[in-house]
């Protein structure tokens, strides 16, 4: 079953005298997060798992918001009787800091000048993604969350929320992620952000009140990126050489191949959800995501070793973006410094994009993983 | 539990780090776990793979032909591998990785020359199929049977002495006695240790 209605949430957790602090040294005084909660909080508020969502997510996992037919983007996996079953767990999804979508990052005005940061916006980090979250936490009156759940850079969230606050989460499970990207990995990220900053209407950053974006840059990095979710026998299944108007090729250089006008939509849906500087700032804190190389990984290991923290690691086979290598070596990172892990490569066809979708071998595993308290 | 695992939990110190290698539905390490050994269990079968993971065993899918790398030197105080060396494409650097890994182990084993199955291949001149290795040739899972005296002699190569040799009849009951074992014993459990 799916949770029915349901209304995204704001509250400010930041403010001048209270400010976020930032991995870079800069602070934010004023931050607002988006979040939506499916679920009731036990009188003892033990029974929170916070989904953390991926690079272009959003607030709103699970149910719809009046249009039955549109549903959460993690509706599958959230709900009664559903992995993150929530006639037992109060599960919370936060927009990530830095996005776009009710949540403080570029687009959002800056106190100190009355305009939107823009490029002034500071460097993010995943750190800071999760410290907001966990401001987030503590305002719900949750001290200590059952798990924190995510696919991709949500499993990066819940990886660096066990390693930098272990007392606060009883187990992560991290799907689909990586603890550092690969040279390949960064590349993809360069070129978007290259098809991005190089769009006249960038205008250096400073595209805000000019009535224009770089439409052009960020829906072809989306378009790349978007080739980078799928594995090739999924593109070849879904599409194949076939063409979309017609059953014969029509020779030229228009949208000819099923494939080539299913990217278009994905990067023409994208702009009218997405802001170019959100996506600059994601993904660069993805680049430079390393937390098994910060100065106190040890002891964070051994912090988290020590809390009991458990942590589940899962990869898809047909993951070519963050492949299985990449979880290997999260677990082994944990294993040596003694921090329980569960793994498993679950074969799906779909690469990275295994994780959105309700393959039947996953889910029973993140179901029995956080079934046990 | 199989009373062969009450037998491999018996030969395991309190308070030990334990490796499973081919933990199954995690009952051993559950098992250990109330005598307070951290554990980690390695399966590889998707079915037994969940089971131990709805136990709250904390479990690795890898491959015991070709992941054990992924273990540091003396990362645990003992590694168990009950019933799975027979399984494995190289037993060898299996047991090998056994003694890098832990200074102990704890190993349990069928055994190839038990009498009956002497008997079934000298009688009817047919592979024997038993309550101890059940399947077929063409479909076993046992792909690497030895008898106890090479199974020891090969411990014995990659470093590992034995401490413990427990005699196992068909419903893996410890024998009474010694002599004859490799005739008598339908399995074996061996406490090892690192020479």
């Amino acid at each position: 079953m799916s949770v029915g209605y349901v209304e995204t949430q704001r509250v400010v957790l930041a403010t001048p005298d209270d400010p976020l602090p930032l991995s870079s040294g800069r602070t934010l005084g004023h931050v607002e997060v988006a979040y939506e909660t499916y679920g009731e909080l036990s009188a003892a508020r033990d029974n929170a798992v916070v989904v953390c969502h991926a690079l272009t997510g959003d607030a709103h996992a699970a149910g719809h918001h009046g249009d039955e037919a549109r549903r959460g983007w993690w509706d599958n996996i959230i709900g009664p009787g559903r992995p993150l079953d929530t006639d037992r767990f109060f599960v919370v999804c936060a927009n990530l800091l830095g996005g776009c979508q009710g949540t403080t990052g570029p687009s959002s005005i800056d106190p100190e000048t009355g305009r939107p940061y823009g490029m002034d916006f500071p460097l993010l980090s995943v750190s800071d993604m999760v410290g907001a979250h966990r401001r987030l936490v503590r305002h719900l009156g949750i001290a200590r969350v059952h798990s924190v759940v995510g696919g991709s850079l949500g499993g990066m969230q819940a990886l660096s929320w066990a390693l930098e606050a272990p007392d606060e989460v009883g187990s992560a499970v991290v799907v689909a992620a990586s603890s550092r990207l690969s040279a390949q990995n960064i590349a993809f990220s360069a070129v978007a952000r290259e098809a991005i900053m190089r769009d006249p209407d960038f205008a250096g950053g400073a595209y805000y009140g000019s009535g224009r974006s770089p439409q052009t840059g960020l829906a072809v990095a989306r378009m790349m990126a978007h080739i980078t979710y799928l594995s090739e026998a999924a593109m070849s299944t879904k599409f194949g050489r076939r063409f979309q108007d017609s059953e014969t090729p029509r020779f030229g250089f228009g949208v000819d191949f099923q494939v080539e006008s299913y990217l278009k939509h994905q990067g023409e849906s994208f702009l009218s959800r997405f802001d170019a500087l959100s996506y600059l700032y994601l993904s660069r804190a993805l680049d430079y995501y390393d937390p098994f190389s910060e100065p106190d990984a040890a002891g964070q290991l051994r912090r988290t070793a020590e809390a009991g923290t458990r942590a589940l690691v899962l990869s898809f086979d047909s993951d070519w973006r963050f492949d299985t290598s990449h979880s290997v070596r999260i677990v082994r990172r944990l294993e040596h410094a003694g921090v329980p892990v569960t793994f498993r490569e679950v074969a799906s066809t779909a690469g990275h994009d295994s994780f959105l979708l309700p393959v039947p071998e996953y889910h029973a595993i993140v179901a029995a993983f956080l079934a046990v308290r | 539990m199989r009373p062969d695992l009450e037998l491999v939990a018996s030969l395991v110190p309190a308070g030990s780090r334990v490796l499973d290698l081919g933990c199954g539905s995690g009952d051993l390490l559950e098992h250990l776990g109330f005598r307070s050994c951290r554990g980690t269990g390695v399966e590889i079968d998707g079915e037994a793979f969940l089971a131990s993971v709805r136990r709250g065993v904390a479990v690795l899918s890898l491959d015991l032909d070709s992941d054990l790398d992924a273990f540091a030197d003396d990362s645990y105080d003992v590694v168990v591998l009950s019933q799975t060396l027979q399984t494995t494409r190289r037993p060898r650097a299996v047991l090998a990785h056994m003694a890098r890994i832990a200074p102990r182990a704890v190993m349990s084993v069928p055994n190839f020359a038990f009498w009956r199955h002497r008997a079934t291949l000298a009688l009817s001149g047919r592979m024997p199929v038993s309550v101890e290795l059940p399947y077929p040739w063409y479909q076993t899972p046992n792909i690497h049977l030895s008898t106890l005296p090479e199974t020891e002699a090969l411990a014995r190569e990659v470093g590992l002495a034995v401490d413990r040799r427990i005699l196992l009849d068909e419903r893996h009951q410890p024998l009474r006695g010694s002599v004859g074992g490799n005739l008598r014993a339908a399995g074996a459990v061996y406490a090892l240790h690192r020479r």
